[in-house]
């Protein structure tokens, strides 16, 4: 089936030459900060974690969202969704990869990466975050790959494939899960020290994950000869729907704790984030963008007549995914080292190589999402045509 | 012929994955074997220090400026090839002086005695009973010795940082670039690092193994006292049972074997 990726119109052509454009120039940044060290950052000795960890983070949730299909798909027999699993599926593999690739530039010593097989430490939450991610990718790749096979073949999927579809439900909670633990789990940083914090990120991810599902139906629906369906697309703005105001929610019930029980280790990130602290408030208007952006986003999706009309929906969705995006891609993690353990406020601002190298991975995710949704949808229009 | 080319792909692939990983298998799979200890092979030096957990008491009573700590910080800096690097964001540091309130950040009280209120505090590792930077490192790059020090093995380390983020004390500092052209006179016994790991005070483990008082300990005229907090018969112990002391952020429980006479 991977050949379909190389017979492409001349458009689909020009997308993939920018975004290998994108990932050369990102490369060239890697190569300067192979050399130089993390020192061409903004992180530092306060800030220790940046914008590649946050994109890691967020990202996992994207990957994650999967579930919000195959769950009522394959547990409730919701059978609209069958049309588009592999549109969840795909978007994961390709989230998955970059919060691996995050990952892996966000490491001083890269090339020392294998140490964290060869000298296994089930004490460390980020031991069990590897067998999480790459689990979850794998099981990714292999569902999606051979449930398109069997519907490109007209043949019912092998067996086998079933217990994995079932064990992929509860393991997309899990990557979130453990990803959230690598934060809450630290005994000096009050701003993570909650135990709301992995709903939190759950919640977040299922808004944002199926938002770019949406948006990415609709490009679908226009590029190509294969519709994601009307009724699949209300039904994940449904999902939005409530994901997102569920995260505003447990937003607002953590605000009430640190903010009424006013303990200073608690309250100071928060302050830094939405008022500022001691003259410092760099992302001061993100953080209030990002909650207007999700209160705009809820009414929007709650009101039956704009949630239906999919050109507002489309400007929901972006609205929802920008929202979550500066939360969990710029204040969750930055917000959580200032001020430092010992009461220093010292503020990260990402570099412009930072920033670069960003956009590398995140053009290498989307080169690998274009493939992968290349290949399912030409798989779904031959389909058709045969049927037809 | 192309299935038996895709087959073998697919059997390649699993492979690969499961040689990957075999470590993790065996963590798993073979506790067993590590029922007998194996002959040893290194020798302990007879005249090394030793406790079952070091601890080191500091007398802030003895310090009146920055000029009485910089000694100190110069003698444990110097003799473990820290660099001094200006950049503030790529400063790497052992032990340091902060005020009252950034040591003691949970302690802060509105009226100090003015001596306390701008008084320098030196900080460093705390060597903690409990170490959540130990908990945290996913390659056990850093790790807690038999006598109670938290050791780094920089070439372990694969720079991931989770350590610093899991130390409640700020004790650690990544190499942001390469450390070693801001090396002013380099210590050939000790190693330099590379840039990508992470470095903090290593309580002169190398320095207890041929029977030496830290550092620090050694420049501070008194002012700081080493031993073991297991043994009532130590320095420490005398002092803690003759002075009130204080730890860094005690209420997180993390153990820290540094104490502060105020």
């Amino acid at each position: 089936m991977l050949e379909k990726a190389f017979k492409g119109s001349k458009r689909y052509y020009g997308w993939m030459t920018a975004l290998l454009a994108v990932i050369g120039i990102g490369f060239g940044f890697y190569m300067w900060q192979l050399r130089f060290g993390l020192g061409i950052t903004g992180m530092s000795r306060d800030v220790t974690w940046g914008f590649y960890i946050a994109q890691f983070t967020f990202l996992v949730g994207v990957a994650a969202s999967a579930v919000m299909l195959v769950l009522p798909y394959y547990l409730h027999h919701y059978k609209a969704f069958g049309r588009i699993t592999i549109l969840g599926e795909f978007l994961a593999v390709a989230s998955v990869t970059m919060c691996i690739l995050f990952i892996f530039v966000d490491l001083g010593q890269p090339m020392r990466v294998l140490n964290v097989l060869l000298y296994p430490t089930p004490n460390s939450v980020l031991f069990w975050d590897m067998i999480v991610l790459n689990g979850y990718l794998l099981l990714n790749i292999v569902i999606g790959w051979k449930i398109l096979e069997a519907e490109r073949n007209a043949v019912a999927p092998p067996a086998w494939i079933k217990p994995l579809i079932y064990i992929s439900i509860p393991w997309a909670v899990s990557i979130h899960t453990v990803t959230a633990f690598l934060y809450c789990g630290l005994p000096g940083r009050g701003f993570w020290l909650t135990a709301i914090l992995a709903p939190r990120f759950l919640s977040s991810a299922f808004a944002s994950g199926p938002s770019l599902l949406i948006l990415l139906c609709l490009i679908v629906r226009k590029l190509t000869k294969f519709d994601p369906g009307k009724e699949q697309i209300q039904s994940l703005a449904k999902i939005v729907a409530y994901a997102i105001s569920i995260n505003v929610f447990f937003f607002l019930c953590e605000v009430f704790v640190v903010f009424y029980s006013k303990i200073p280790e608690h309250m100071d990130h928060f302050k830094y984030l939405f008022v500022g602290l001691h003259g410092h408030g760099a992302l001061v208007p993100w953080m209030w963008t990002s909650l207007g952006l999700m209160v705009i986003s809820i009414v929007l999706l709650v009101i039956p007549s704009t949630r239906q009309n999919e050109s507002i929906l489309a400007v929901a969705c972006a609205t929802v995914f920008a929202g979550t995006w500066i939360d969990k891609g710029l204040g969750m993690i930055s917000g959580g080292f200032v001020p430092s353990p010992l009461h220093h406020v010292n503020e990260y601002i990402p570099t412009m190589p930072e920033i670069m190298i960003t956009l590398g991975v995140w053009a290498t995710g989307f080169f690998i999402l274009t493939v992968l949704f290349k290949i399912a949808i030409t798989v779904k229009e031959e389909v058709a045509g045969v049927a037809s | 012929m192309k299935k038996s080319r895709r087959s073998f792909l697919q059997i390649a692939g699993v492979s690969a994955l499961g040689l990957g990983l075999k470590p993790v298998a065996d963590l798993v799979a073979a506790p067993a074997e590590h029922g007998e200890a194996p002959a040893e092979r290194v020798l302990k030096n007879e005249a090394a220090l030793k406790a079952k957990q070091w601890a080191m008491v500091i007398d802030t009573r003895m310090f009146e400026s920055a000029a009485d700590l910089e000694p100190i910080i110069e003698a444990c800096h110097k003799i473990h090839n820290v660099p001094s690097i200006d950049h503030p964001r790529h400063e790497i540091k052992w032990i340091w002086e902060e005020e009252f309130k950034h040591a003691f950040p949970t302690q802060e009280l509105r009226f100090l005695p003015e001596r306390i209120e701008h008084l320098p505090f030196l900080v460093l590792c705390n060597h903690c009973e409990d170490p959540p930077c130990v908990r945290a490192c996913p390659t056990k790059a850093t790790f807690k010795r038999e006598d109670g020090i938290v050791l780094m093995d920089f070439h372990r380390c694969i720079g991931c940082r989770f350590c610093m983020a899991a130390c409640p004390y700020g004790s650690r500092s990544f190499n942001f670039r390469d450390p070693r052209p801001f090396i002013k006179e380099t210590n050939l016994k000790f190693p330099t690092r590379m840039k990508g790991v992470v470095e903090k005070c290593n309580f002169c483990a190398e320095r207890l193994a041929v029977g030496q008082m830290p550092a620090c300990v050694e420049a501070s005229n008194g002012a700081l006292t080493f031993g073991d907090l297991e043994d009532p018969e130590s320095d420490v112990r005398k002092l803690l049972s003759e002075n009130f002391t204080i730890r860094r952020k005690q209420a997180l429980g993390t153990g820290p074997a540094v104490y502060y006479i105020i």
